[in-house]
């Protein structure tokens, strides 16, 4: 029976109540089919490419010839004998546990000074969310490269000083610093977030406060923040995860290259170059599972401890 | 009655004071807010002036009031590497358009199934749909590349484009979800009783109702893609079919060293698209973010 004469004979089936296929078609199908197209996609570009991925990941594979098996060795030789590897993630991580904060703090300041019912609130709003805006863009990588520079405006303005400054760019103390600046000069969504999050706090809680003579102060620390927890919770998660996968700022201030001596190689730069430039497509594969197991391990655990400090109110 | 009066005016004194203190705060953080938004917007105002004021004078001084204004820049520019940006633009507009359909037919659809229709599993793949928005791009990216080599698609704009008509940016189903979480059930219950198909309803009821969640979903789409310079970077080669942002790179990997009035004036312009939206969406985008707490 083709689906359409299933279809056909459903309201027949209804009305009689005898078949039970015909029910179950009448019941579930529309569900599937409205979600076919999904269906394709994640069962043929997520779930069969994260389970090939998982097996290139134990081969050595170079695109032309057929992949070999390897065992582990992929996984041993990042952690036992890949100087790079271990340069990655440190570069990684130190910008993700400098740019996360940094950009939430930022975030949560501004929305504080915003939340007080203020006049031009979405004219200031507007204005602070436009970096988030544009900041994924190679327009934007373009001109922290040339701002950062040995002759570029920051140094520009830090000459008004006498102060000479160096090529921030080019210094492998500072390269990466110019990138977490970046990143946290596009807090404006957090921002936006956070403002959405102040909203829900009732008001009569700070006036109950105040009548018992709380400073300021103390309402932040006692009524805004441990309410604001779930939101807070929330977008750290996600810009965690978000500056894991950080790649363009990277690649184009770096030229591709990850350097100085390796001081911008973010995790995924690497990635891209084992991948594209050497097609080590297995060691890639490898790569790319650790760094899923790493952001599922930093999920996991951020939920597992969410309860001790996430507030919930039911 | 002396008392009283005192009272008064000391009342009277005190509420002057708070009134006075109350405008001396605002004024603060009030320009607290304008220096911080200066400096924030500082550097996109200096790119501005630099695309449009002599080369000698880029980096001579931080100022953006340049001495005169010229759009020699934006022609140079323009024809700056070897395939003029006309065929970047149009490139990247093509990809652009056709990513937001393919991503309001398909996110649409499922986001209606999650949302309305009943079904065995429905809870379960919908949980499956929120996993696949924490997951990193590149934990795919390599069977994908292999896959659509094989399909002979690479050097093509399909691998941008059609895993968008497959609705794999569950971020759009979760943020449809959560619109058509919102219309009122009676409307579509109502239909179904009258014997309208899930279809219909979904085309006349939910569609006509949803304008705002899809034209937030489609300026999302239309930015993102714009932006995306990881997946044309791995899938274009040929220079014919770059689009802006591999232009941009080319741009400064060729001569950008040489001329930064033109690199600068081509980084303007492909921001223009977005600004326009900022400047027409902005209350849609905001209200998007808010509600859905999206990344960027």
């Amino acid at each position: 029976m083709t689906a359409r004469a299933v279809e056909a004979s459903a309201p027949v089936g209804r009305e009689t109540g005898t078949s039970f296929w015909s029910r179950a078609w009448q019941n579930h199908a529309p569900g599937y089919l409205f979600l076919l197209p999904w269906f394709i996609g994640f069962f043929g570009l997520t779930i069969g490419p994260i389970l090939t991925s998982f097996y290139l990941s134990f081969t050595d594979f170079d695109l032309l010839t057929s992949p070999d098996w390897v065992g582990a060795d992929n996984y041993i030789r990042m952690f036992t004998n890949d100087r790079n590897f271990a340069a990655s993630m440190r570069v990684t991580l130190v910008f993700v546990v400098f740019s996360v904060p940094m950009k939430l703090a930022f975030a949560l300041c501004i929305a504080m000074l915003l939340n007080r019912g203020m006049r031009g609130l979405p004219v200031y709003r507007a204005l602070f969310y436009l970096p988030s805006l544009l900041g994924a863009s190679v327009a934007i990588a373009i001109l922290w490269r040339t701002i950062f520079a040995r002759d570029g405006l920051v140094n520009d303005f830090l000459s008004i000083f006498g102060i000479a400054g160096p090529s921030w760019i080019s210094n492998p103390r500072t390269s990466l610093w110019t990138l977490i600046i970046l990143s946290v000069w596009q807090f404006g969504s957090p921002m936006i977030i956070f403002l959405a999050g102040l909203r829900q706090i009732p008001a009569d809680m700070y006036e109950a406060a105040s009548l018992d003579g709380a400073s300021k102060w103390r309402q932040f620390w006692k009524i805004t923040l441990p309410l604001l927890t779930p939101v807070v919770f929330f977008n750290a998660i996600i810009q965690t995860i978000e500056a894991f996968k950080s790649f363009t700022p990277a690649f184009i201030i770096s030229s591709g290259q990850g350097g100085p001596i390796n001081s911008t190689l973010f995790y995924t730069l690497y990635l891209y170059n084992e991948a594209f430039a050497f097609f080590r497509m297995g060691y890639a594969s490898a790569l790319a599972w650790f760094l899923l197991l790493l952001i599922a391990c930093f999920t996991a655990f951020s939920f597992l401890t969410s309860r001790f400090w996430v507030h919930y109110d039911d | 009655m002396t008392t009283d009066v005192r009272r008064l005016t000391l009342v009277e004194n005190r509420s002057q004071n708070s009134h006075a203190w109350k405008r001396v705060r605002s004024i603060t953080v009030h320009t607290l807010l304008i220096g911080a938004s200066i400096l924030m917007l500082y550097p996109l105002l200096w790119m501005l002036a630099a695309s449009v004021r002599p080369q000698n004078e880029i980096f001579t001084s931080p100022s953006i009031i340049p001495s005169e204004i010229s759009f020699d820049a934006f022609v140079r520019g323009w024809n700056g590497v070897r395939i003029s940006f006309s065929v970047f633009f149009a490139n990247s507009f093509v990809i652009a358009i056709l990513a937001v359909t393919g991503n309001l037919i398909t996110c649409s659809l499922a986001a209606y199934a999650f949302a309305r229709l009943e079904f065995a599993g429905r809870k379960f793949w919908f949980a499956m749909m929120l996993m696949t928005l924490m997951l990193p791009y590149q934990v795919v990216l390599i069977p994908q590349y292999i896959l659509f080599r094989q399909l002979g698609w690479v050097d093509t704009i399909l691998p941008l484009v059609a895993p968008k008509f497959l609705a794999v940016d569950a971020f759009f189903i979760f943020l449809m979800v959560q619109f058509f979480r919102g219309i009122p059930r009676e409307l579509d219950e109502a239909a179904q009783m009258d014997g309208c198909s899930p279809w219909r309803i979904y085309w006349k009821i939910m569609m006509p109702l949803s304008l705002p969640v899809m034209t937030t979903a489609a300026i999302f789409t239309f930015i993102w893609t714009w932006d995306d310079f990881f997946a044309p970077l791995i899938y274009l080669n040929n220079m014919k079919q770059y689009t802006v942002m591999l232009g941009l790179r080319t741009f400064l990997d060729s001569t950008g060293e040489s001329d930064y009035g033109g690199l600068f004036a081509m980084s303007v312009l492909s921001l223009v698209p977005i600004f326009v939206f900022f400047l027409a969406f902005q209350r849609l985008l905001i209200e998007g973010i808010a509600t859905t707490g999206m990344k960027r």
